[in-house]
């Protein structure tokens, strides 16, 4: 499990995160989104130890990180697969790594082998695609078989079989009970990932919950009616909901489907369409982040501004 | 202990510190060659000349090791692993002091007994050997003021991060700030007596030596010229621990 308790952190005058709490719990994928900048690495850091907050206290099962005794045994995280020496081959890699937590050359081999890089284990990291990196920085999580996983953007810039392969590795990790926590830009790949979500925009919490329950609650746009009885509809709906009408089309708000038939039915308006609205996550992702973007586009191409 | 294991992976699984190795050999016992080549038939060649490659040149290029070691770690941000894996930070960063300083050790008494036992073949009939307790620290003391400088070089690679910066301000400092001391008018003479590389020449060379380059000028006795240059070396480490301690990763 991991908890944020009103994390803060200030860089200079740029505040990076804002009293950020949240909970990442056990045997779950919790998606941590945001959009670029809004301060994810910079909590992942924090709850690492890495960079120390100004105020607030991250936890890991319980514990502040720099309190765990051989923390790769409790925290696997990899924050940036290209952080390894180019000239140092993957096994010493991982084989210097396991030895600061006493961990044995063998589960070095062990590691290697679940990533699929053994064949490439004596190469020079420096000659590594991407892929393969990703692949090591991944054994380096797994070498303490620890209980909570954190990975920064852990796809970024895959192909799509390195995609499918760590989506698989995460649910893997989470049903066997290990908490994993793993940020990303992009909705889409999260909503096919994660369980959980975490959303933040300019280092401040946005929704904290379930995946399924973000959707419900933010994918409702409206229902869609044509008729050809418009004024008995207009009639029946004004006062009961908010609606816009383009010729015999109808987008009605704050009803649902069924509510808006029994209306239509006793006002005797005939529908040919009764459809409910459902936006598209990616939709629904950027209207909650829309004013939480740091680097907005100009206005002029206001449906560009988001990405 | 696992520590200076994992600071002994890093160290030889990469390629610059043996280059930094061999290029120190090749100054120190390659001068020693030269000198001994140069030095005409009918003078003698003395043991200190046989040393000047590792005391001027050879110490230079262990720093450039051993700052080395640390700044690739931030440069390719091992560090920040290393940090995950190490929390307390210390640790770890003690034990690459230890590790490189080990290292520049072992590198020094090569060097310095290479550049010897070469002079010796060149020069059998010159009653070249280890006749006095100066003739030892000369050639022996290599290895030791090799591993103090290496953890100033540590040190300052923790400070400063950045190989260039690190590099540049080590040799900088060593070939030319502790000479360019001594021309302040007054104070300059005083300054320069107590300037760490002077007083680790006083160790190695002592006082009474005449040919090659000036004698120090330190006050101290050999034995506490080492300790002082140590000590130096180790205020230096305790101040980069601190702050490495504190510094976001």
């Amino acid at each position: 499990m991991i908890e944020a308790n009103a994390l803060t952190k200030r860089y200079g005058a740029t505040t990076a995160v804002t009293e950020l709490t949240f909970t990442a719990r056990s045997g779950r994928v919790t998606g941590f989104l945001g959009p670029n900048g809004a301060g994810k690495s910079t909590t992942m850091r924090l709850i690492l130890g890495l960079d120390s907050p100004d105020a607030g206290t991250a936890l890991v099962d319980g514990v502040p990180y720099r309190q765990l005794e051989d923390p790769l045994r409790t925290v696997g995280a990899m924050l940036d697969a290209t952080w390894r020496h180019p000239g140092r081959s993957g096994r010493d890699h991982l084989r210097w790594l396991a030895a600061t937590n006493g961990l044995p050359d063998k589960r070095v081999d062990e590691v290697l082998a679940l990533v699929g890089l053994t064949s490439a284990a004596g190469r020079r990291a420096g000659q590594y695609s991407l892929g393969m990196l990703q692949r090591l920085g991944i054994a380096c999580t797994l070498l303490g078989d620890p209980r909570v996983l954190l990975f920064d953007e852990p796809v970024n810039g895959l192909d799509p079989e390195g995609m499918a392969w760590i989506r698989q590795l995460l649910h893997t990790l989470a049903a066997e009970g290990r908490t994993v926590f793993v940020s990303s830009h992009l909705l889409p790949e999260m909503a096919q990932t994660a369980q959980d979500l975490v959303v933040i925009g300019r280092g401040r919490l946005i929704y904290q919950g379930t995946m399924d329950d973000f959707v419900a609650q933010t994918s409702e746009h409206g229902v869609r009616v044509r008729t050809p009885h418009t004024d008995e509809l207009r009639a029946a709906l004004t006062g009961q909901a908010e609606f816009t009408e383009d010729g015999g089309a109808f987008v009605v708000s704050g009803l649902d489907s069924d509510r808006i038939g029994q209306l239509a039915f006793d006002a005797g308006a005939t529908l040919h369409e009764l459809s409910p609205i459902t936006g598209s996550l990616e939709q629904a992702y950027l209207d909650l982040t829309r004013d939480a973007v740091e680097f907005a586009m100009p206005a002029a191409s206001p449906s560009e501004a988001t990405r | 202990m696992n520590l200076l294991a994992v600071e002994r992976i890093k160290l030889f699984s990469t390629r610059s510190p043996w280059w930094c190795a061999l290029i120190t050999l090749a100054l120190t016992i390659g001068f020693a060659a030269i000198i001994a080549g140069a030095t005409p038939s009918d003078s003698q060649l003395t043991l200190p000349a046989t040393q000047f490659g590792g005391s001027q040149f050879g110490i230079a290029v262990v720093m450039v090791l051993a700052a080395l070691a640390v700044t690739t770690e931030y440069r390719f941000n091992t560090i920040r692993t290393t940090f995950q894996a190490v929390p307390h930070r210390s640790p770890a960063l003690i034990a690459k002091a230890v590790v490189v300083a080990l290292v520049a050790l072992v590198i020094g008494e090569i060097a310095a007994f290479g550049a010897l036992g070469l002079g010796m073949l060149m020069r059998p009939d010159d009653n070249l050997g280890l006749h006095t307790a100066q003739d030892w620290m000369n050639v022996a003391g290599l290895g030791p003021v090799f591993a103090i400088s290496a953890v100033l070089a540590v040190a300052l690679g923790i400070l400063i991060r950045h190989s260039a910066g690190a590099i540049a301000l080590l040799l900088i400092y060593y070939l030319a700030v502790e000479e360019l001391v001594q021309l302040i008018p007054k104070i300059g003479a005083h300054i320069h007596e107590w300037m760490p590389f002077n007083v680790a020449n006083k160790f190695l060379r002592g006082s009474a030596v005449v040919d090659g380059p000036a004698p120090s000028d330190s006050p101290l006795s050999p034995g506490w010229a080492l300790a002082y240059f140590a000590g130096i070396a180790i205020v230096f480490l305790l101040v980069a621990l601190g702050v490495a301690k504190k510094r976001d990763a």
